[in-house]
C-alpha cells in the first residue's frame, strides 16, 4: 500500500471526491481507490497475509469440525474444566483489553480533555471490536450458540451474575456501535446519522461507564461462584473490584499497543494530527495507566491482607502469584513511571505491551491455572489453541480492514 | 408451582437492563433459604456400603443412559484414574461409586456420589436462564429446553456434579442426577439407586427425619462414626447426606466446601449493582459539568496540551 500511496497522489482516500472532483464510488472506497488487480497485488505482497492464510487453512476446518461434530471433538471435553481457552482468553482476556472505549470516551467527552481526540476513535473501535470478538469466542464456546438470546427473552434468570454480563455486554455493544458509527457515517457520507449520534454522545458515554463498571466487575464476580475451587490468592470477595480496576490499565495499554502498530505499519493511513500527537498521548495514557496499576497493586495487597492469606505467599502457589504481580504490575509500573519522568513514548510502549501481557496472564491464571488447584492443571487441546488463534486472526483482519478505510486514524476531509 | 409464579412475576417486572438489575438487588438482600420443610433426602452410610455398584446399574437403567464401557459387575473401574482423580459423574453416569483405601483400616471404604440436591443450589442460582428448579419434594431438576450450554453451573457446583454432553453438536445438555424426579420422587417413591441397594447403605426419607436418624446412629455407636454429617451444612445444606467412619477428605468429600450457600459469596457483588446503577449517572453527569464549565458547555475546540 505504501508503494501505491507514493505513486498515486489521490491516495489514500480522505474525502468523498478525488482531486478532479469526481466522487469515489463505494466500490472504490472498499478497494482503497485501487483497481482489483492492484488491490490483490498489494494483498499478496504482504507477508502477514500469508501467515493469516496459513492459520485459516488449518483453523477454519477445525471450526467447522467444532460445529458439525461437537465441542468434544476439539477440546478435552473436560467436566472438571468446563471453561477453557475460548472463555479464559476470549472472554476474560478480551473484555478488559476492550475497556479502552469507555476510558477514552470518558476522558474526551465527559471530562472535556479534547487533546486526547486524535486517538479517541481508535480507542472506541478497539473497544467495539474487542467486545464483538469476545461474543464471537462465546459463540464458539457455548453448547448451543443459537440460543444466545435466550436470557434476553425466552427464559430469564435475573439473580445470576452471568445474566448481568449478558445484558450489559449486549447493551454496551449497542452503545459502542453507536459511538463508533460517526466514523462509518462520514465514510459512507450519511451525515444525518452522524449528527444524531453526536447529540446523544454524553448519554452514551455515561451509559458506557455504568455498563463497564458493572460487567467488568461481573466477570470477576463469576469466579466467586467457585470459592472452594480457585486458589484463595486468586479468589476473594474483592475480585469484582480487582477485575474492574485492572481493566483500566488494560484498556489504556491496548490503545498504546494498537497505536504503536498503526504508527509503524499503517503510517500511510495516519494523518498529521495523529502522527504529531501520538507520542505525547502515549505518555498521557501511560500516566493514566500507571495510576490505575498502582491502585490495582494496592487493592491486591488489601485483598491478601483482608482474607489473611500471607501464609500462602510462602508456598509455591504464592511464588507464582508474586511472579504474576511482578511481571504484570510492578515491571510495567516502573516502565510507565520512567516514561512519564523522561517523556519517553518508547518506554511507555514497552510498558503498554507488558501490561497487556500481564492482564492476560492474570485472567488465564484465574480461569485456568488456579482453578481446580487442588485437583490438577489441564493443558488445552491443540485444536482448542488453534481455534483460539484463528478467531484472533479474524479479529485482526477485521480491525485492519476498518482502520484502512474508516476515518479512525485520520480526519475526514470532506463534508462531515 | 411456586417457581412458575416467581418467574412470571420477574418477567413482568423486567423492562430492560435496569429493571433486570433491580431483580439482582432483591436476591442479594434475601435471607438464606433453609430448604423446603417436607423436602426428601437420602442418608448415605459409608460404613454399610460394600461397593457392589448395584446403584450405578439401577441408575443407568432408570435414566436410560448409554450402556457402560465395562459391565457394572466389573470392579476394575475402582482402579481407574483420570489426571490422578477417581471417577466422577459424567454424561453416561449420573452416579459413581469409588473405592478408598484407608491407611490403618483393614478394609477399603466405598463412597457413592451423585447430585447432592442442595437446599440453595449453586447451579440454580448461577444459571442465567433459570434452567434449574428446586422442587418442594427436594429434587434439583434441569430443563434442557432453555439451557444455552454456558456451563456456569459446572463452575459453581462445589461437588463437581453437573456434566456436559460434549459429544453432541446439536443437542448438547447438562447431564446430572435428578433424584428420579419424573419417574419416582414426584409420586413419593424412593429413587432407583436406593431401592437397588442390598446393604441398606442408602436411607430415603424426609431430610429433617434423616438428620435425626443420622444423629441417633452417631450417638448409639460410639467410635463408629466421625461426629459429622456431611451435607447437614455443606453448601448451605444438601438433601443427600453422608455418614463416615473416617474423616471425609479420606473418602473424597471436600472438607473445604463452605458451610453456607455458594450464593453468599456472590452477594457482595450483587448488592453493589443497584448502587452503581443509581449513583453513577448523576455522579458522572456532575463530573462532566464540573470539568467543562469553564469552556462554557462542551464545545469541541482544542484545548492546550496539558504538560
Amino acid at each position: 500500500m505504501k508503494r501505491f500511496v507514493k505513486e498515486k497522489p489521490d491516495l489514500p482516500i480522505v474525502s468523498h471526491v478525488d482531486s478532479t472532483g469526481r466522487p469515489w464510488t463505494l466500490k472504490e472506497k472498499i478497494l482503497l481507490g485501487l483497481s482489483p488487480g492492484e488491490y490483490f497485488a498489494q494483498f499478496f505482497r504482504n507477508p502477514v497475509n500469508w501467515f493469516l492464510i496459513a492459520v485459516f487453512a488449518v483453523g477454519i476446518p477445525l471450526l467447522a469440525q467444532r460445529y458439525l461434530f461437537g465441542l468434544g471433538t476439539v477440546t478435552h471435553a473436560s467436566n472438571d474444566y468446563p471453561w477453557g481457552l475460548f472463555l479464559g482468553f476470549g472472554l476474560f482476556g478480551m473484555v478488559p483489553l476492550s475497556a479502552s472505549g469507555f476510558m477514552l470516551g470518558t476522558t474526551v467527552e465527559l471530562f472535556g480533555r479534547h487533546d486526547f481526540h486524535p486517538i479517541e476513535r481508535l480507542a472506541l473501535l478497539n473497544g467495539l471490536l474487542g467486545y464483538f470478538f469476545a461474543v464471537v469466542y462465546l459463540l464458539v464456546d457455548l453448547g448451543m450458540p443459537w440460543r444466545i438470546y435466550y436470557p434476553m427473552i425466552v427464559s430469564l434468570g435475573p439473580a445470576a451474575v452471568l445474566f448481568l454480563v449478558a445484558w450489559h455486554v449486549a447493551t454496551y455493544l449497542s452503545v459502542q456501535i453507536a459511538e463508533v458509527s460517526p466514523a462509518f457515517f462520514e465514510w459512507i457520507g450519511w451525515l444525518k446519522g452522524k449528527r444524531f449520534v453526536r447529540s446523544i454522545i454524553l448519554g452514551l458515554t455515561i451509559a458506557g461507564i455504568i455498563l463497564s463498571t458493572l460487567h467488568q466487575g461481573a466477570l470477576g464476580a463469576l469466579f466467586t461462584y467457585a470459592p472452594a475451587k480457585i486458589h484463595p490468592l486468586w479468589n476473594s470477595s474483592f475480585l469484582w473490584i480487582l477485575f474492574f480496576c485492572s481493566s483500566i490499565p488494560a484498556g489504556l495499554s491496548m490503545v498504546i499497543v494498537a497505536s504503536t502498530f498503526a504508527k509503524n505499519f499503517m503510517r500511510w493511513r495516519c494523518d498529521k494530527e495523529f502522527l504529531d500527537n501520538v507520542d505525547m498521548l502515549t505518555i498521557g495514557l501511560a500516566k493514566g495507566a500507571s495510576y490505575a496499576l498502582f491502585t490495582y497493586l494496592f487493592l491486591k495487597f488489601i485483598s491478601v491482607a483482608h482474607d489473611n492469606e500471607w501464609a500462602y505467599l510462602l508456598t509455591d502457589w504464592g511464588q507464582y502469584y508474586l511472579l504474576e504481580i511482578v511481571i504484570g504490575v510492578i515491571v510495567p509500573l516502573i516502565f510507565f513511571s520512567l516514561a512519564v519522568k523522561n517523556q519517553s513514548a518508547g518506554l511507555a510502549r514497552v510498558g503498554g505491551f507488558i501490561t497487556v501481557f500481564g492482564i492476560l496472564f492474570n485472567r488465564l491464571n484465574t480461569a485456568l491455572v488456579a482453578y481446580n488447584w487442588q485437583l490438577y492443571q489441564e493443558i488445552p487441546h491443540w485444536k482448542e489453541v488453534v481455534i483460539t488463534i484463528t478467531v484472533y486472526c479474524i479479529y485482526f483482519i477485521t480491525y485492519r480492514f476498518i482502520l484502512y478505510r474508516w476515518p479512525i486514524l485520520y480526519t475526514w476531509k470532506g463534508e462531515k | 408451582m411456586t417457581t412458575v409464579n416467581r418467574r412470571t412475576f420477574l418477567k413482568g417486572g423486567l423492562i430492560g437492563g435496569a429493571a433486570a438489575s433491580l431483580g439482582l438487588a432483591r436476591k442479594g438482600s434475601a435471607a438464606t433459604f433453609e430448604g423446603y420443610p417436607d423436602g426428601m433426602g437420602v442418608l448415605v452410610d459409608l460404613t454399610r456400603c460394600v461397593g457392589c455398584r448395584s446403584c450405578e446399574a439401577a441408575c443407568n437403567k432408570e435414566q436410560g443412559l448409554p450402556p457402560p464401557d465395562k459391565p457394572f459387575d466389573d470392579y476394575s473401574v475402582f482402579d481407574e484414574l483420570h489426571h490422578g482423580q477417581k471417577r466422577r459423574p459424567d454424561e453416561a453416569h449420573y452416579t459413581v461409586v469409588n473405592r478408598y483405601d484407608i491407611p490403618g483400616l483393614d478394609h477399603p471404604l466405598f463412597r457413592k456420589l451423585q447430585c447432592n440436591h442442595c437446599n440453595e443450589p449453586a447451579c440454580l442460582t448461577s444459571c442465567f436462564v433459570n434452567a434449574y428448579t428446586k422442587t418442594p419434594e427436594g429434587a434439583v431438576i434441569y430443563n434442557p429446553d432453555v439451557c444455552v450450554g454456558c456451563r456456569t453451573c459446572m463452575i459453581a457446583c462445589p461437588f463437581y456434579v453437573p456434566a456436559f454432553k460434549y459429544s453432541s453438536s446439536l443437542h448438547p445438555r447438562i447431564m446430572k442426577c435428578i433424584f428420579c424426579y419424573d419417574t419416582r420422587l414426584k409420586f413419593g417413591r424412593p429413587p432407583a439407586c436406593v431401592e437397588a441397594c442390598p446393604q441398606e447403605a442408602l436411607t430415603f426419607g424426609k431430610r429433617t427425619e434423616l438428620l435425626r436418624i443420622a444423629r441417633q446412629r452417631i450417638r448409639e455407636n460410639p467410635g463408629k462414626y466421625v461426629n459429622h454429617i456431611y451435607g447437614e451444612h455443606e453448601a448451605g445444606g444438601t438433601a443427600w447426606m453422608y455418614l463416615s467412619s473416617v474423616p471425609f477428605e479420606q473418602v473424597g468429600l471436600d472438607p473445604h466446601v463452605p458451610k453456607e450457600p455458594i450464593l453468599n459469596y456472590v452477594k457482595d457483588f450483587l448488592g453493589m449493582v443497584p448502587m452503581v446503577l443509581a449513583i453513577w449517572p448523576a455522579l458522572f453527569a456532575g463530573f462532566h459539568l464540573l470539568a467543562t464549565r469553564k469552556e462554557g458547555g462542551h464545545g469541541h475546540h482544542e484545548e492546550g496540551k496539558e504538560e
